[in-house]
């Protein structure tokens, strides 16, 4: 198992590549801090991952889009003296417009949950892995952040940003000892992307070089390369999970 | 019993991976190549650690000396 004795923490975790990289981490023997917007669905995953892999779980609903809420969560993990040894920013939304229908507050929204979120939960981790000398943070962009998209502009800019991000702390924390790393997932079979059937479907996955769409266990399994040891000379990278997609 | 100043500068020495003779109260942030942006976010980690405070972002920013550390842990009564 690679990631036995590890504890990982998971936003995001209750639905599509989340709960996938929660299950797949869960498989592979670490403990989970799973965190979501949905408290049912946290105590169902718990049940069953503490079930079916007995590995212990624990689980939060924090409003990512708010920076306290992200500092109250952590100073709570902090007066609980638990810790953990791998990060996974996995929430986000996806919203398409075209730069004409641009509307402030879609921009907004899309900048809060996918990006600020992510930048203060690795600013509020980081107490956590100096104290232990390492670290692991896999944040999940988006092919759309390294190539963009008709009428995708926005949510393609809060992928980028989270790559360039990423790639900056990666040189800023290698000599601590804690890699980050990205994941940039092509056309993902989730809720996220169920919108897309038929001719529009079909447009898409004719650019995949797989001529089909990945699964959330295919982003899952990358996670897991970048979280355990297999990849402990890699930081500041982008994995592109695709299928050869082209955009 | 170690005072609360000698903790200080052994947290300092430990940190910035320096003899403690070198530590004084005027020793400052990049006045030695020891202490630059990697060993000051050591530092910080030690100083919570070892006097069990949580530092706010804005103390983090101020603590550009051996002196104004003692100040910020003095807020969290901490005397030296």
């Amino acid at each position: 198992m690679l990631l036995k004795g590890k504890i990982a923490l998971i936003t995001g975790a209750s639905k599509g590549i989340g709960l996938a990289i929660s299950i797949e981490f869960a498989r592979q023997g670490a403990n989970l801090i799973l965190l979501s917007r949905n408290a049912e669905k946290l105590l169902q995953i718990s049940e069953m991952l503490q079930l079916e892999y007995g590995v212990k779980v624990d689980f939060f609903v924090v409003d990512l889009k708010l920076e306290q809420s992200i500092k109250d969560f952590f100073s709570y993990l902090n007066s609980q003296k638990i810790s953990f040894d791998i990060l996974v920013n996995n929430a986000g939304i996806m919203s398409d417009f075209t730069l004409q229908t641009l509307k402030k507050d879609s921009v907004e929204d899309l900048f809060q949950t996918n990006v600020f979120s992510v930048m203060y939960m690795c600013h509020f981790a980081l107490r956590n892995f100096l104290k232990q000398r390492k670290g692991v943070i896999i944040n999940i962009a988006s092919i759309i952040g390294t190539n963009g998209a008709a009428g995708q502009s926005v949510y393609s800019s809060t992928k980028a940003a989270i790559i360039g991000f990423s790639k900056s702390i990666s040189k800023e924390l290698a000599p601590l000892n804690i890699r980050v790393n990205c994941i940039a997932p092509g056309f993902i079979n989730t809720e996220m992307t169920s919108k897309y059937q038929g001719d529009s479907l079909d447009k898409i996955t004719k650019n995949i070089g797989f001529r089909k769409a990945g699964s959330p266990e295919n982003v899952a399994e990358s996670a897991l390369f970048l979280a355990s040891d297999l990849s402990n000379y890699i930081t500041g990278q982008v994995l592109g999970v695709d299928g050869g997609m082209i955009i | 019993m170690e005072s609360n100043v000698e903790k200080l500068y052994n947290t300092f020495a430990l940190a910035l991976n320096v003899d403690v003779k070198i530590v004084n109260d005027n020793l400052s942030y990049q006045s030695i190549p020891e202490w630059d942006s990697i060993s000051h976010m050591v530092l910080v980690s030690e100083l919570e650690s070892v006097f069990d405070v949580s530092l706010d972002t804005d103390d983090i920013i101020d603590l550009s000396s051996v002196n104004k550390s003692k100040l910020i842990l003095a807020k969290f009564n901490i005397e030296f």
